[in-house]
């Protein structure tokens, strides 16, 4: 992603480095029905390298994607395994559907770890070319364990049948230039350079908890390599604790039936059909083409949802300056933008002639993928930074230094509220000021997280120690940072505004791996639509939505084309929430699954349903297995909930007062507004405990959270270790 | 009174259309389907369709969101 060109004496040098420290040969074959039929496991503490074969279960009972990755894990670690500990994994996979070209949005690989923020595994899932290219090259995953006592890359040559891990002293660390130089070594011809993709992270993934991973993808009419990040959970942080600075996969030889599918004509088919849709109605709907996720900023602002200064509040009458317009004339119109061949819907920006103004880099001119709407919300509204160019800026050197932009732009609101409210002074900051909008002193936290030092390692930490280290070292209020520190499990919130809606309270709060949206978006269905307004409906909605977007990364599926794009019928054809699910497209992927690996039982959306419920279950119970995954794990802040402080409160009285009329059953007049606040707070906090209950009862999980024996019987995951979690933990009531 | 989604209560006024309601709604987004007393009313008429005291009006906003 920087225009630099890498020199030939440069490619020699790097080359000069390379010493081979482990190889493992094995015979290509091609891939069957979506499958390679087996994973590829690398440990660079031994330096030993082999194949694991794919069974017959493994493929019923957790499909692929982030089941096969978790699987993986859960047989790799123990109840005390750490994040920095040598057994912990990094596992990649792309999924059974992964590299189809001729349906949008497949070109997902999803990767999972024992996180260091939250001590559980993450799931997070991302674009660029890695999984498919890693499938295609004989593996379904590949799954990394160790700790080098060296600098190493794991190089995978899918075309030769070989993999090497080996030294890499020479190679530059920070992802943009890092992914150019693997380009530049392992792909000569364009053709080449396109087969290759690489996996990375930055110098302040090493210095952070919140380090991310970088996807590369090579772009041939613009001759560069661009990044997708894998943000969530800090699992760059680990790679880099690995001392592995890249993951390379090279495959050259992409084509229209590399997954060798039992019923080629119809993917075929429902491509051509999703296509054909794609381009008649993104122009009318979301304009994902034109302006990718951030068309999103315009409508949270204007409903109250985007987060504005650590979640306060909802919309920002200065938020019109980070709208799309303002990035558009950044972007790069002149090639499709999908992250894996064929996706129409094409989401991607490229921005270019970005001129850094800080920094290492300061005065180059370079470009960036994104911003995406949670780096729009995060890093601007969420600090205050009403700044097109600064967001762009901090966006590209997150990425450039392996840093997840969700969880830097709700750590730095997070300290920056605690810097307005006087537990942070200039002393303690080393002088920044962190004042909501100091666009400079945000910058400037990134760059000192890049170089180990300073006020900015301490934000890097992440919003769960920070809040125990401002109590330790500064004393400050723990009950009020715990209700304004935006985390749940140890990970930070992704950015909208839930106060409104109970029902996204619980999408945040009982997520596997953190209060992610990736499981469950159900603001505007709640809040504003008003379609499920009962507990039950509300609990129907947390079951169904989270196992459906679920079934997404078992496949190496992105989720976009399956509702940031509608047939014109949908909402005339279906109502209520049966319109949200959006039947016309679960039937393309119930068709899709069928032709490719050819399981005829696969007859309908609720055959897709219980596939994830098996995975999403033996997360819940992986989570149960390192000492999280009950009840009190799904608390979340009240900043979440409701209003914190009196000009909050204040700042939307009428809503709030009316609701304590309403709902409450209090009269507010000749109550101060502590007085309202509080019992606001009692109502609401108990709607979330009824919340939770009644989801934990349509998900078959006992009161205390616990998938219950039945459950896990019915959903075939009654492996020996896991009934004997669930029994441990049901006899002891803890 | 209007009210809308079973949640807002919008004072009607006469001659109000669809537009006019979804403005004293600030209901900004571009993408909804309006159904006035269980009936689906068509895009091309919120600037045309009259709506009346007492209605019931479900306003959803159709948006994938995250």
């Amino acid at each position: 992603m920087e225009m630099k060109e890498i020199t030939q004496e440069r490619i020699e040098a790097l080359r000069a480095g390379h010493k081979v420290l482990a190889e493992f040969h094995y015979e290509p074959r091609p891939v069957e029905r979506g499958y390679a039929g087996k994973t590829l496991y690398v440990n660079v503490s031994t330096n030993t390298i082999g194949a694991k074969p794919v069974d017959e279960r493994m493929k019923r009972t957790f499909i692929g994607g982030r089941g096969f990755d978790l699987w993986l894990l859960w047989n790799a670690v123990k109840s005390d395994t750490r994040w920095d500990s040598p057994e912990n994994e990094i596992v990649i996979a792309s999924g059974p559907l992964g590299g189809i070209v001729q349906y949008p949005g497949t070109g997902k690989s999803i990767a999972v770890t024992i996180s260091p923020l939250t001590g559980i595994p993450v799931d997070s899932n991302v674009g660029g070319y890695f999984g498919p290219l890693l499938k295609f090259s004989g593996f379904d995953a590949l799954e990394v364990q160790g700790i080098a006592d060296r600098e190493v890359i794991v190089f995978i040559d899918g075309n030769a049948g070989l993999v090497q891990i080996m030294e890499a002293p020479e190679e530059s660390v920070n992802s943009h230039i890092l992914a150019e130089e693997i380009v530049a070594l392992f792909g000569q011809t364009p053709q080449e350079k396109q087969g290759v993709s690489s996996v990375s992270s930055g110098v302040g993934a090493e210095h952070t908890l919140i380090g991310c991973l970088n996807f590369s993808f090579y772009d041939p009419r613009r001759k560069l390599t661009r990044l997708k990040q894998a943000g969530r959970g800090g699992i760059g942080t680990v790679l880099r604790k690995k001392k592995i600075k890249a993951l390379v996969v090279k495959y050259v030889g992409v084509k229209g039936d590399s997954n060798h599918p039992t019923d080629l004509e119809t993917i075929q088919q429902v491509g051509a059909k999703m296509h054909r849709e794609i381009y008649e109605r993104d122009p009318i709907m979301f304009t994902m083409r034109l302006d990718g996720t951030n068309h999103l900023t315009k409508i949270m602002n204007d409903y109250d949802i985007l987060p504005v200064h650590n979640f306060r509040y909802g919309s920002h009458p200065e938020a019109e300056k980070i709208y799309s317009p303002h990035f558009q004339k950044y972007f790069v119109y002149d090639a499709p933008d999908g992250c894996w061949y064929g996706c129409t819907l094409a989401c991607a920006k490229f921005a270019a002639g970005l001129e850094l103004r800080t920094g290492p880099y300061k005065g180059q001119t370079v470009t960036v993928d994104g911003p995406e709407y949670e780096t729009v919300a995060g890093i601007g509204a969420n600090c205050g930074i009403w700044d097109a160019h600064a967001v762009l800026e901090a966006n590209f050197y997150c990425d450039a230094y392996g840093i997840d932009t969700i969880s830097f732009g709700t750590a730095m609101a997070f300290a920056m509220e605690c810097y307005e409210e006087g537990i942070l002074t200039p002393e303690i900051t080393g002088g920044l000021k962190l004042n909501f909008g100091n666009a400079d002193a945000m910058l400037e936290a990134l760059h000192q997280m890049s170089r180990g030092e300073g006020f900015g390692v301490i934000i890097g930490q992440g919003v769960r120690r920070m809040k125990q280290i401002f109590v330790e070292r500064y004393g400050a209020d723990p009950q009020f940072l715990q209700d304004i520190g935006m985390e749940a499990k140890g990970l930070e919130y992704s950015e909208y505004v839930t106060k409104e809606s109970l029902a996204q309270q619980g999408g945040y709060g009982l997520a596997n791996k953190g209060p992610q949206h990736d499981e469950a978006w159900l603001i505007f269905m709640d809040a504003v639509n008003n379609q499920i307004p009962t507990f039950e409906d509300k609990a129907e909605a947390l079951h169904y939505f989270p196992m459906w977007r679920t079934w997404f990364g078992l496949n190496g599926l992105c989720k976009l084309p399956w509702n940031d794009v509608e047939p014109a019928d949908n909402r005339t054809r279906y109502k209520g929430i049966e319109a949200a699910k959006v039947p016309e497209h679960v039937e393309n992927y119930v068709r899709l699954f069928r032709a490719m690996t050819g399981r005829d039982d696969v007859q309908s959306g609720a055959d897709l349903i219980r596939m994830s419920e098996a995975v999403y279950n033996f997360q819940r119970i992986f989570n149960l297995k390192m000492g999280s995954g009950t009840r009190e794990h799904d608390a979340i802040p009240y900043r979440s909930v409701g209003p914190v402080t009196d000009a909050e409160y204040e700042s939307r009285a009428e809503r709030y007062d009316q609701q304590l009329r309403e709902l409450v059953g209090v009269d507010p007049s000749g109550m101060t507004t502590a007085e309202k606040r509080q019992a606001l707070r009692r109502y609401r906090e108990a709607q979330y405990e009824k919340l939770i209950d009644a989801v934990y009862k349509r998900r078959g999980w006992n009161e205390r959270g616990i998938p219950t024996l039945e459950k896990v019987r019915e959903l075939g995951i009654d492996f020996p270790e896991v009934v004997a979690l669930i029994e441990a933990h049901t006899q002891k009531g803890t | 009174m209007i009210r809308v989604n079973n949640k807002w209560e919008i004072e009607w006024q006469p001659g109000m259309t669809i537009r006019d309601l979804l403005v004293a709604c600030k209901f900004t987004h571009h993408y909804v389907a309006v159904s006035v007393n269980g009936r689906l009313v068509p895009a091309e008429e919120y600037d045309t369709w009259l709506v009346a005291d007492r209605d019931e009006v479900q306003v959803i906003h159709i948006i994938a969101g995250g």
